[in-house]
């Protein structure tokens, strides 16, 4: 039997691995709700299994999003995930070979030079002992890449690097000696052996010039005590995300999403986290306000390690930028709803002061403007413009007292309040009998097609607006104004709908791009989900954020949510309308009528040219 | 002294103040302004506090002064860029270059545009008028709704893009409060059946006559006080301004429709202030020029030879604006003996 | 005990000598512009469930101010937190943080999830 005692750290390590690591797995497996528990089951055998594989070796192996990212960066995981992975297949099918039966000593490829001393005569030796030697450089190659990162983050892509904890460091620090150890041993082997191949055997003949004889055995103490070490320590630091991403990709394919309270898919994903440090770089709080500790990737950090405050856990813009760059496609966002989460009160109802008045007649087109639209009220007389103009019957829901759709409840982790406001708004929706639900915020639109169980269908009035325009219920006037979009978190990463507001404005102007739009656009600042920020940093991030749209120098800086338009327009430095604003001001009119808004702008010209 | 040359950027009280001194020493001034007709911001009133003068004869007075040898007025004139070179200050003005040995710099204010705060239904609703508004129509001696009504009531709101760190203005504007009180004197002058409404945070009288003004505005004319900021206006069918603040001093939410809701507006440093101080480096808070020091350097800036006067420092009322445009005369004079 | 009827009312005077300011304190270190507010009632006035009962944010963070806790734990429990008061207010106070953290410190709604 191929035995010595310097392979027991390596198999106690790879024992205690395998063991704490099934533990986790069957604990959260276990942990998961009704919802993914009934996707697993559904999808479990079908094509979207292999796809998931498939997923796998794409992104788990070869890193394809990193490499689009970066491509330095995307070398420097695939040589060592890659590389890695090769050197224990191949090196496994070595050992077959080389023992002639499948069912070898396990430890055996991996302290093969050891064992395998003598000249090489089994099947296709020479090639096995030149792929490996290959492959480990291809590995040590990556490993230096990741050394520098270390030191100088910026060369490979990065602006901050994450902060690591001691678990962290450990496994960092046992990782980055396996192979450099392992390149050591066998070259020592190879010394004395001469069973090296270009790599090994040329390390081996520098070697010489040392005691080798003496240094040999210590080496594969020191190759396995490492290996030992990076085992014992992996679970508790952040390469746990290496076996649990694998997790991840078939739960994901399988159509498990993240619900509403904490779950198993829940710890599957915060132990997903690579900690790259990606949605650092995403973040606004970040780069235009300089607060650079309550991140994602430390979110979900602090998350694991039970150590999470509520400053993090609600200093938190949730405009999504991270969930968009996070490789891995951790629903952060929802995962940090989930931890906002308070006690409930069973059996306590909220907000039965209710006031709101059921509609008294049958309409076409529910129309619920939101709290923060009253207070930007040309988007409402826009939007009477233009149901008049398109002669639609609608009934202003809460145009006198409205509630709130739920949505900011939810997001401070008020469920069961949320859910009072949605049972009462439901039933004053459905007392309409329309056909279509209309809101004019993207934060109310992603509440009603989120939390909200209709039977109508639900449009943000970029959409509406959109859909009357195809229809040629209204008609617009082209002008050459200039105009760049700014697409609100909700309505673009949220929900979305990057074209339709699009579609409008190329009608109606010259629609020019920006810097960073669609997925990447920024958040205002002035988002409600954050209950920790201050006024002051809101105006940094809106601030920079406005520097960026209003870089062509735009006439008109469109948006689609009140909350924008009203951190923008005190910026001062393009004019701001919404969408329905813009759309009203440039119909054509075909109706008799002269509606509030155009008897409105006539008696202030009046009043303009007496001043003057 | 008599071959020197002063600008004065601004033909406005501070700035032709300080010109009419300076001329009346042998020194050659020339007024810039950019509008037609001299006088600042106060051809936007009709009567000034606290003594209701009125304000046409106070214009009058100022831009009579303008009419001097030494003095060249050149209207439609807005400078575009000011600088420093070769000892000598140079002011463009489209092709046309102007050298002189001192600047002054008298650029006075403007108004809050009262659109950018939509909430209050300016520029939205017809019967939502700003204070600059109301001094407008005032002239005509009617205060009329749009729909040529004569008002039942009518709201006065105070700090109106001033004390507003949404807007970025911190700062009080100093003369709002003081305008709210006079204006609602001279509505139930006018009108006095209706009622007039006053939404204060807190009124700032400090100035002489300023209390007795208040005080007369409840005893004798029954100005209505109510502590409680407007939050927001919306319209009504018959095109009355339904209004929402709280009475805070009840603790109770009110709502409430006026005929005419009025917004005093506040003091912001001018388009050319801000332009200038920016080029030249002086710029201080809010985009205001930064003087010297309050103490006895308030005409100077941190650039020998550019000088400062009236509200494009900070707000200021206008007899203080005057006195300003005065002192600054003086500084220059010492400034081109020695 | 034989009820009589009549019982000893409460204090009328608000008692600065006696006053707990701490809680405050508390507020004020999680939203530090809770400091600047001068109660100018904007907040009340748009106040999206004061349109449909009495429900006046200014008020409760007086109260919370000065120590007067009594009722305001269900006080609160009006509030939507739909964040209009935030829009609105002239003096930039995070309105919304104070009512969310007056609501953890009164309530006890403590995280399901977080240890605290």
């Amino acid at each position: 039997m191929n035995f010595h005692p310097f392979i027991l750290p390596f198999a106690i390590g790879a024992i205690f691995l395998f063991a704490v690591i099934t533990f986790k797995f069957v604990m959260w497996i276990r942990n998961l709700d009704r919802k993914q528990r009934y996707f697993v089951n559904k999808n479990f055998f079908s094509i979207k299994t292999i796809s998931a594989i498939w997923e796998i070796v794409r992104e788990a192996l070869i890193h394809r999003n990193i490499y689009r990212r970066n491509p330095l960066l995307g070398y420097m995981h695939m040589s060592l995930a890659f590389g890695w992975f090769l050197l224990i297949v191949v090196g496994k099918i070595e050992s077959s070979f080389y023992a002639g039966t499948m069912f070898e000593e396990p430890w055996l490829a991996i302290f093969f030079k050891y064992f395998a001393k003598e000249q090489h005569e089994y099947f296709g030796a020479a090639f096995f002992s030149f792929t490996m030697d290959l492959l480990l450089l291809i590995v040590l190659s990556g490993l230096s890449l990741a050394i520098f990162k270390r030191f100088r983050s910026k060369f490979l892509g990065l602006k901050k690097a994450t902060k690591h904890n001691t678990f962290d460091r450990l496994a960092l620090a046992s990782l980055w000696w396996i192979f450099p150890l392992r390149l050591l041993a066998e070259s020592s082997t190879a010394a004395i052996s001469g069973n090296g191949d270009f790599l090994t055997g040329s390390v081996g003949n520098l070697l010489k010039a040392l005691p080798v004889e003496s240094m040999e055995l210590p080496l594969w103490w020191a190759y396995s005590s490492v290996l030992c070490l990076f085992f014992v320590s992996l679970p508790f630091s952040r390469y746990m995300h290496i076996p649990t991403e694998i997790v991840l990709v078939f739960l994901r394919k399988w159509g498990a999403t993240i619900g509403e309270q904490y779950s198993g898919l829940t710890d599957i994903q915060i132990n997903s986290c690579s900690r790259c440090g990606i949605c650092i770089d995403a973040c606004q709080l970040n780069f235009a306000a300089s607060i650079n500790d309550v991140q994602s990737v430390y979110f979900v950090r602090d998350t694991r390690y039970g150590s999470l405050t509520d400053n993090v856990a609600n200093n938190c813009l949730m405009c999504g930028r991270c969930v968009e760059a996070c490789p891995v496609g951790i629903e952060l966002t929802l995962i940090r709803q989930q931890l906002r989460n308070k006690a409930e009160i069973p059996g306590k109802h909220y907000f039965d002061y209710n006031k709101a008045e059921i509609s008294k007649n049958k309409s076409d087109v529910v129309y619920f403007a939101g709290c923060m639209t009253h207070l930007t009220p040309t988007i409402i007389i826009a939007m009477k413009k233009i149901f008049e103009e398109a002669g639609v019957r609608y009934w202003f829901m809460d145009e006198e007292k409205g509630l709130c759709c739920g949505r900011p409840m939810r997001q401070q982790g008020y469920i069961q309040q949320s859910k009072d406001l949605i049972s009462k708004n439901m039933r004053l929706i459905a007392s309409s009998g329309a056909k279509l639900l209309v809101t004019s915020c993207p934060i109310c639109y992603k509440s009603f097609t989120d939390e909200y169980i209709l039977d109508i269908p639900v449009m943000h009035h970029s959409e509406y607006l959109k859909t009357l325009i195809d229809k040629k219920l209204i008609k617009l006037q082209k002008s050459s104004k200039r105009i760049v979009f700014h697409d609100p978190c909700d309505l673009g990463r949220g929900s979305g709908i990057y074209e339709q507001p699009r579609d409008i404005l190329k009608q109606i102007g010259e629609l020019n791009s920006c810097e960073l739009e669609r997925e990447e656009s920024l958040c205002c600042g002035g988002s409600l989900s954050n209950a920790v920020i201050e006024l002051e940093t809101q105006i940094k991030i809106r601030d920079h954020a406005l520097e960026v749209l209003t870089e062509s120098k735009p006439e008109i800086l469109a948006t689609a949510c009140p909350l924008c338009k009203k951190s923008f327009v005190h910026g001062n430095k393009a004019k701001v309308m919404d969408i329905a604003e813009i759309v009203a001001e440039n119909i054509i009119l075909q109706n008799k009528t002269k509606t509030v808004i155009e008897q409105s702008k006539y008696l202030t010209k009046n009043l303009k040219t007496k001043i003057n | 002294m008599n071959n020197k040359h002063v600008i004065i950027i601004g033909g406005g009280p501070a700035g032709i103040e300080a010109a009419y001194y300076l001329a009346n020493n042998g020194i050659r001034i020339t007024v810039f302004e950019k509008d037609e007709y001299p006088g600042g911001n106060v051809k936007n009133w009709a009567k000034l506090f606290p003594d209701f003068g009125d304000a046409s004869v106070v214009r009058k007075q100022i831009t009579e002064k303008l009419k001097h040898d030494n003095i060249k007025f050149l209207n439609n004139t807005k400078i575009e860029n000011l600088a420093w070179e070769n000892n000598n200050w140079i002011a463009t003005s489209g092709s046309e270059k102007y050298i002189a040995d001192v600047t002054l710099l008298a650029t006075g204010f403007e108004v809050f545009d009262a659109k950018r705060k939509e909430e209050l239904g300016y520029g939205i609703y017809d019967n939502v008028i700003t204070s600059v508004d109301f001094e407008d129509m005032y002239k005509t001696g009617k205060i009329l709704t749009k729909e040529g009504k004569i008002p039942e009531r009518i709201a006065f709101l105070n700090c109106v893009g001033s004390r507003d760190e949404k807007v970025g203005n911190h700062y009080c504007s100093r003369v709002c409060c003081i305008t709210a009180v006079k204006q609602a004197i001279e509505f139930k002058e006018l009108v006095p059946d209706a009622h007039a409404y006053c939404f204060y945070m807190d009124m700032r009288m400090a100035g002489q006559f300023y209390e007795e003004l208040y005080r007369k505005s409840q005893e004798k004319y029954g100005v209505n006080y109510i502590r409680g900021r407007i939050s927001e206006a919306a319209v009504t069918i018959d095109n009355r301004i339904q209004i929402k603040a709280e009475d805070t001093l009840s603790a109770l939410p009110m709502k409430m429709t006026v005929d005419i809701l009025v917004l005093m507006v506040g003091i912001e440093s001018s388009e050319s202030t801000t332009k200038i101080c920016t080029d030249n480096n002086i710029v201080g808070p809010y985009g205001f020029a930064k003087s010297k020091s309050l103490f006895g350097m308030d005409n100077f800036s941190e650039k020998p030879g550019l000088f400062l006067a009236g509200t494009c420092k900070r707000p200021l009322t206008l007899p203080e604006t005057i006195a300003d445009g005065r002192s600054a005369a003086v500084e220059i004079m010492n400034y081109l003996k020695s | 005990m034989k009820n009589w009827g009549f019982n000893i009312s409460k204090p009328r005077v608000i008692d600065w000598d006696t006053r707990d300011t701490s809680e405050y304190a508390k507020i004020i270190e999680k939203v530090p512009s809770a400091q600047r507010c001068l109660m100018c009632g904007a907040c009340a006035a748009t106040c999206s469930a004061s349109n449909h009962i009495d429900f006046n944010f200014r008020n409760c963070h007086l109260k919370y101010r000065r120590g007067q806790f009594e009722g305001l734990a269900d006080e609160l429990d009006k509030c939507m937190l739909c964040g209009k008061c935030k829009l609105v207010c002239p003096r930039g106070v995070n309105t919304r943080a104070i009512i969310y953290n007056m609501r953890i410190f009164l309530n006890d709604l403590n995280y399901k999830n977080i240890e605290q």
